[in-house]
């Protein structure tokens, strides 16, 4: 069984999606920041993988993407880090870019590389779904890596089904429409949004993301799907931490999860 | 013989397609549902037909240039996109993209901008229609085309820079599609180019290709025959060359020659030639030929042109390059400087610095006395003053 599909089949609630942009803030942080997500208690990881012209992300995620390519990264050697990174922990691990870099690698090519260093999973949001079907697919699913899909506020329950019957991963639920980045309150309006979709009744579990940043939202997220995905406000705590990523990355996840814990007690 | 037929999909052969974000879904299906079927209604036609007679001043003359024409020994004729209102071809596309923004209920307009003239085109529909407009525009392009950016304020439009990349069109494109990801229910996103997710690439150059429907009666008026030899334009992502070119797509008897911005050369590390540059992928949501990285991030590219310094071309153009119904021809810096000099002295006529990339392809060029050259004169050449004057104050000319 996929990491990915045994998570959830063993974790119903609260689960911790963290994502980092690899190469940030220094080209070797990818295997301390995996380590140290997953022993201070994350449950998932999404590995950015940095892309020039991130359309989707917002300003924090497009900034480490470019200190990331500054700093030297590459598809090549972001699989050899996810390689040893693999050797040291079983969370799963979930890559997330743009579809022009997977083309570029080659789409066979690509999973093949990203199945053996040990990758559960992958997130293409500008992928369509028309040709993820064509041409992508197949190979994903020879592979054995899941693919997850992103829907927003204004996707109609009709597309959400479609989506959700073609996602063999998790259901990205966008809180808001926004690129990443932002950390307002979870409002009214989410929270029909959210209640919607719960009716749908659909059987992939869900995580929200975007404007996830905080214990606050992260618990208030919590109480809809299977728990939440937080990125920008990870890669804003890792700002200038080159020299203490690993401390910063145990720090952060604390942060989330102390509260929470404590709120329940 | 090639068709050149955009598919249910957006795909012209492999070139086209919607690469997006869900995010931005829901905003381009409601265009594609409707785009095809509001430019068909004939209110709409009436409307568009009266704007562009009485506001834009159309048609534009298809001026035959005596001069130019003894010079290159063949007939040339200049299609005077120039003579717009707004300088530009721009304006024919902003035209309709306000019209369908207006019966989409929208009241908010956002536009990139790379020369500034899409932008000043944008701004002038916004002002006409009484709509909110914002341009994005990089902030390399902020400082070197600074006539347009007092045009867009002085028409009312906030001009935002784009400060990440390059700092050009292509990253003012990026900022965009971003304020259009946060803002899906108000805003109607008017691309200046026929790049872009599918419907934009086809509906773009649906709204240019007056271009080449009144070339064609044109030409008939004045020689006889409703066909030039070859037909010759810029192309950045390449919509006066689509307008241009768009009515005789499947007439294999006119040449069509795509003329790109070499930069400081081809191999120089400084060029935005994307069709000799570049390899399939994908780019601002479509999939065609980009100048990126064997790791797919894309490239910055340069060139002295505004609008013409953008990585990639439009899907049309790649599929008409790709299929060798289209000929690209590469033009540096200095070659596109000399060629607007000599026109505005040889014609009296100063075009655009992306104008001046075509003119100068017809020194590569051979042909036939009797040939019939059409050059799409795409914009004039005013914003481009102070390059022109450092050029003249220049060494190059000694």
């Amino acid at each position: 069984m996929n990491r990915l599909s045994r998570l959830f089949s063993e974790k119903k609630r609260d689960v911790l999606n963290i994502y980092f942009t690899a190469g940030y803030p220094a080209l070797d942080s990818t295997v301390p920041i995996i380590r140290n997500l997953a022993e201070a208690g994350a449950d998932l990881i999404e590995v950015g993988m940095p892309y020039s012209d991130p359309m989707a992300d917002g300003e924090t995620i497009q900034q480490s993407s470019m200190v990331a390519l500054q700093n030297g990264m590459t598809l090549k050697l972001l699989f050899e880090q996810l390689t040893e990174a693999r050797r040291h922990t079983q969370i799963p691990l979930v890559m997330m870019g743009y579809y022009n870099q997977v083309m570029q690698y080659g789409a066979e090519r690509f999973v093949g590389a990203a199945a053996a260093a040990g990758v559960d999973g992958l997130i293409l949001p500008d992928l369509p779904s028309f040709e993820y079907q064509r041409d992508f697919r197949q190979l994903a699913d020879a592979a054995g890596l899941e693919v997850s899909f992103l829907i927003t506020p204004h996707t109609t329950d009709e597309r959400i089904r479609e989506i959700a019957g073609s996602s063999s991963g998790f259901l990205y639920v966008v809180s808001s429409s926004s690129i990443t980045g932002g950390s307002s309150q979870i409002s009214d309006r989410q929270r029909a949004y959210f209640d919607r979709i719960a009716a749908l009744d659909l059987p992939n579990p869900k995580l929200i993301g975007f404007g996830i940043s905080d214990a606050e939202t992260f618990r208030t997220a919590c109480e809809y799907f299977n728990g939440a995905i937080i990125g920008s406000a990870f890669i804003r705590a890792l700002k200038d931490q080159e020299e203490r990523v690993e401390a910063a990355t145990r720090e952060f996840v604390r942060g989330i999860l102390e509260p929470s814990l404590a709120a329940k007690r | 013989m090639i068709q050149t037929k955009i598919d249910d999909r957006g795909y012209y052969g492999r070139f086209g397609g919607a690469y997006i974000p869900e995010m931005l879904h829901a905003n381009v299906e409601e265009l594609r549902q409707n785009y095809l079927q509001m430019m068909a209604d004939p209110e709409f036609r009436r409307e568009f037909d009266l704007l562009l007679k009485d506001y834009v001043g159309r048609p534009s003359p298809l001026y035959y240039a005596d001069r130019l024409s003894k010079h290159y020994g063949a007939k040339v004729y200049l299609k005077r996109e120039d003579l717009n209102h707004t300088g530009a071809h721009k304006i024919n596309n902003t035209i309709g993209q306000i019209l369908l923004a207006e019966r989409l209920g929208k009241k908010r307009i956002i536009a990139e901008t790379g020369a500034g003239q899409h932008g000043v085109a944008t701004a002038t529909v916004c002002a006409l229609k009484g709509l909110r407009c914002i341009v994005y525009m990089g902030e390399v392009d902020i400082e070197r085309q600074a006539p347009n950016v007092a045009r867009m304020r002085m028409l009312g439009a906030e001009v935002r820079p784009a400060r990440s990349g390059s700092r050009t069109l292509k990253d003012a494109t990026n900022e965009a599609i971003r304020d259009w990801i946060a803002n899906p229910d108000d805003t109607h996103y008017i691309i200046g180019s026929v790049v872009g997710p599918h419907p934009y690439p086809d509906m773009v150059a649906r709204f240019q290709a007056i271009i080449s429907e009144e070339t064609k009666w044109q030409l008939q008026e004045k020689i006889g025959r409703d066909y030039p030899d070859a037909i010759v334009a810029c192309v950045g992502g390449g919509s006066n060359a689509a307008g241009a070119y768009y009515h005789y797509l499947n007439d294999e008897r006119v040449r069509l020659i795509a003329v790109e911005a070499a930069g400081l050369g081809v191999d120089s590390g400084e060029s935005a030639a994307t069709s000799q540059l570049g390899t399939e992928g994908i780019i601002h949501g479509s999939r065609t030929l980009l100048m990126q990285t064997e790791d797919g991030q894309i490239v910055e590219p340069y060139s002295i042109s505004a609008g013409l310094d953008y990585p990639g071309i439009g899907p049309l153009h790649a599929f008409l390059i790709d299929s060798a119904r289209a000929e690209a021809i590469s033009v540096t810096d200095d070659d596109a400087l000399k060629a607007a000099l000599f026109v505005a002295r040889q014609e009296g006529i100063i075009p655009a610095l992306e104008t001046a990339h075509a003119f100068a392809a017809l020194d590569q060029m051979t042909y036939g006395p009797e040939d019939v050259i059409v050059v799409c004169l795409s914009g004039r050449g005013d914003k481009d003053l102070a390059a022109f004057s450092a050029y003249l104050d220049s060494d190059s000319l000694t």
